[in-house]
């Protein structure tokens, strides 16, 4: 079989460069194993390890600096017959680090070949994350005060299930990068050779001491037993199998007069983890029950159960455009963090206006009516008092009717927290 | 049939699938997580993938991956995540790979406020990336609108390779609203073209070569029969880097005016004439939705005032914002910014900048605050007098 090199664009690297080698030790690999172009993608890194795509006649995918193991995951996880190949240097290895470490853990059948020519080549010599400390490179003292890092150590702590380091003096390179394309998993080779323009012009290096220096370190050469795990697209896929679509949204009909067909806006005051937001959409679907058109703008902090959570509901025949309540008509206070946040409003409060507020808050002074409930004397927990002053609301037939929030509580949930949210809501309706 | 209870989020996602979205990666991100969380329920039970990459580069790197092998790709994040995106933005650019980008837009520069909405980015998606050739940029008002641009983004992703922008903001994607589906008009779906290449032909295939009368190149997969090639190198139409100042040219301007002179094809927007009317509101996004609200209220007054409402922001509907703009003395841009899409406006109405003192004055209000801008503020804006904003 011919080999995949494309003839028309030879290497063109430095004489004397790993990188030709690699390139060639790279074609035989893909004879050995019969491979053809179109089997065969080549997600190319940035310096000279990015013309790796231009040399052979595959597809090919040279995109930006680091960043070759996202490109390939994408193209992996949508081809997964094809044979990724990603071609970094030690360069790519450093700005790339978060992509190699996330390619360990994800396990995504690609193939990383680490040209680790422990400098930046094409920039001027500058210092890599490889570069060893007593190197004397184009970054002055800097490499002297970081120690390099080691791809496959890094590889085996992040979970890469096969790892090689290598010379690209290796006779059985090709092997070698047959075996890593052939793992079906992400795979890694950190092929260690000479940039005889950059490197080795002040510092001794050759094939025989990159042998050596090999030798003295940890030995990686294939798989790692303890991070054999399925392929992430294999097992992404089959777990996918199981999965059902989500159960379509609630189309909700209207069947309902509503108490009015003008816009109403209504405030809804808690904390977060008040279920404000819940009761916020509970309401929405009421009026949608009756036809009404319904919007919800939610204001609340970054934090979780901590800080105010307002709801911002209007209800309208007519379409609703600006979203936000400067005047409401009506006023649902659970809870003093949102009553805080919204004290202005209760300045604007309409005096037609209705607040419910809980008996425990501190209220501002306000126009129009108050109703207080001792939502703990009637024992409804902190959690449910805002679904339990929407039953207080529907029960003044205000903005919605007990039937519409009561169709609304059916088209929100199902089961278990339906038939106890439908209770709470009778409940507070008897009471009151 | 009856309507759903749905946010602008929820909205974006499921106008992807209906587009035919296969691939999502995301990396969360306040305001627009739930676009991401609701394509994780949607796309593998249908067969596609949504990732969380380990950062915004990786996320959509991993989408320019996902497109370049053939599907249709989406990415969301908000501003700070637009910050990180700026390098692959410009890569879809170069590379003409067609992909959605999502900006549910939060307050401020920089982490700003997670949960307060803004404007703040819209200069940002036009310029926010190295090379300054244009991009597109919807802006949607409403959940109908994030549910329908999201298609038109996507066709116009595949038609004119090119990375598409969704404007959205906090007060869009998470403001819940009744909506009938069913009544929407939906776009028929396009896919990216094919090369003319025969199979049996591939060597021949130029992966940037326009097609014939066209400006945009076919397109071939990588892993597909064909043999693909993409970089973002300068690159001829044979994608190999090349530093012939002549093929760079033709290239460049090639990617300018395939967008550029295409926008009259895409120029989304809603313009509401009012008889009478001398003063003309130039809004987009969630603060159209004020503006009509004043107009409508000041249908049958004195002082009627017209709305248009831009849905392409990028590149800019010159042609569409001179005919309508034409009509008026008086032109108000509010935006939930310090003064960004006016410079538009002012650039292409140069006879009613502010300091050509006419009576024909273009004035602007905006405030980043995390609240909204409300109908109260545009109508003392435009009673202002002279216009001054």
């Amino acid at each position: 079989m011919t080999g995949l090199l494309n003839k028309d664009r030879p290497p063109v690297f430095c004489p004397g460069c790993a990188h030709e080698r690699i390139t060639h030790a790279l074609d035989k690999a893909f004879q050995e194993m019969n491979l053809t172009g179109n089997e065969i993608a080549i997600v190319s890194d940035i310096g000279c390890s990015g013309l790796f795509d231009t040399f052979f006649r595959t597809h090919a995918f040279h995109g930006l600096h680091g960043r070759a193991l996202t490109y390939a995951a994408g193209i992996k996880l949508a081809r997964p017959e094809l044979n990724v190949i990603v071609t970094m240097g030690d360069g790519g290895l450093g700005i790339g680090g978060a992509h190699l470490l996330a390619a360990c853990r994800r396990n995504i059948d690609l193939t990383l070949l680490i040209l680790n020519n422990f400098n930046f080549g094409m920039t001027g010599g500058q210092y890599s994350a490889t570069t060893p400390a007593h190197a004397q490179v184009g970054s002055g003292f800097l490499n002297q005060l970081e120690p390099p890092l080691d791809p496959c150590r890094i590889g085996a702590a992040a979970g890469a299930p096969y790892l090689v380091r290598c010379s690209a003096y290796d006779n059985t390179l090709s092997a070698k990068m047959a075996g890593a394309i052939r793992y079906n998993g992400f795979s890694l080779l950190d092929i260690h050779g000479v940039c005889p323009g950059r490197y080795t012009k002040k510092n001794r290096l050759t094939p025989k001491s990159i042998e050596e220096a090999i030798s003295e370190m940890p030995p990686f050469s294939g798989e790692i037993e303890e991070n054999v795990r399925p392929e992430y697209g294999a097992a992404y896929r089959e777990k996918s199998a199981s999965l059902d679509a989500p159960s379509p949204r609630p189309e909700i009909e209207a069947e309902f007069d509503p108490p009015s067909r003008n816009r109403q806006e209504i405030l809804l005051l808690g904390g977060a983890g008040g279920r404000i937001i819940t009761a916020g959409e509970i309401l929405c679907m009421a009026g949608m029950t009756a036809g009404l058109n319904a919007s919800q703008k939610n204001e609340y902090n970054i934090t979780v159960l901590r800080g105010p959570s307002i709801s911002e509901v209007i209800l309208s025949e007519a379409g609703i455009g600006y979203t936000a309540i400067d005047q409401p008509e009506i006023i649902l206070a659970v809870g003093q963090e949102g009553v805080d946040r919204a004290k202005k409003v209760f300045d604007a409060l309409n005096p037609d206006g209705m607040v419910i507020a809980a008996a425990d808050l501190t209220l501002p002074e306000c126009a129009g009516e108050v109703i207080r409930i001792d939502f703990k004397e009637i024992g409804i927990k902190e959690p449910d008092r805002a679904l339990a002053a929407l039953a207080v609301l529907a029960g003044k037939r205000r903005a919605i009717l007990p039937e519409m929030l009561k169709r609304a509580l059916e088209y929100r949930f199902k089961g278990p927290i339906n038939e106890s949210s439908m209770k709470l809501v009778e409940k507070v309706l008897w009471e009151r | 049939m009856g309507r759903i209870l749905i946010d602008g989020n929820e909205a974006i996602a499921y106008g992807a699938i209906k587009a035919g979205c296969r691939f999502f990666a995301g990396y969360p991100i306040t305001p627009a997580t739930s676009i991401y969380s609701t394509m994780l329920s949607l796309l593998p039970p249908a067969g596609g993938i949504c990732l969380q990459g380990e950062d915004e580069i990786a996320s959509i790197g991993c989408c320019l991956g996902a497109s370049m092998a053939g599907w249709k790709a989406m990415t969301a994040t908000s501003g700070p995540g637009i910050s990180l995106y700026s390098e692959q933005i410009s890569f879809a650019i170069a590379g003409e790979i067609p992909i959605v980008i999502v900006d549910v837009q939060r307050l401020g520069p920089s982490t700003g406020s997670a949960t307060r909405g803004a404007d703040g980015d819209i200069q940002f998606l036009r310029w926010g990336s190295s090379g300054g050739l244009p991009v597109i940029v919807l802006a949607p008002i409403d959940a109908a609108d994030c549910f329908l641009l999201t298609m038109h983004a996507f066709n116009l992703a595949e038609t004119y390779r090119c990375p598409v922008f969704i404007a959205s903001n906090k007060e869009i994607g998470l403001t819940k609203e009744s909506l009938d589906i069913h009544a929407l008009q939906l776009p028929a779906v396009m896919d990216r073209k094919a090369p003319p290449t025969a199979e049996g032909d591939a060597a021949a295939y130029l992966p940037f070569a326009p097609l014939q009368g066209e400006q945009v190149p076919g397109f071939a997969p990588i892993g597909g029969k064909i043999l693909s090639r993409q970089t973002s190198s300068t690159h001829g139409p044979d994608g190999y880097i090349t530093t012939d100042p002549g093929i760079i040219a033709e290239t460049q301007h090639r990617l300018r005016e395939k967008i550029e002179n295409a926008v009259q094809n895409f120029s989304f927007h809603e313009y509401f004439p009012a008889q009478g009317a001398r003063t003309l509101i130039i809004a987009y996004g969630v603060t159209a939705r004020a503006a009509n609200a004043v107009c409508d209220q000041r249908k049958n007054s004195k002082d009627p005032i017209s709305l248009l409402i831009l849905k392409t922001l990028w590149p800019v509907p010159e042609g569409l914002i001179r005919k309508i703009a034409g009509n008026y003395d008086r032109i108000l841009v509010p935006e939930m910014n310090l003064g960004q899409y006016v410079r538009e406006i002012e650039r292409i109405l140069p006879e009613k900048r502010p300091e050509n003192r006419s009576k024909n004055r273009i004035s602007f209000i905006g405030e980043m605050n995390g609240k909204l801008i409300g109908p109260e503020e545009i109508r003392e804006a435009l009673d202002r007098k002279g216009g001054e904003g």
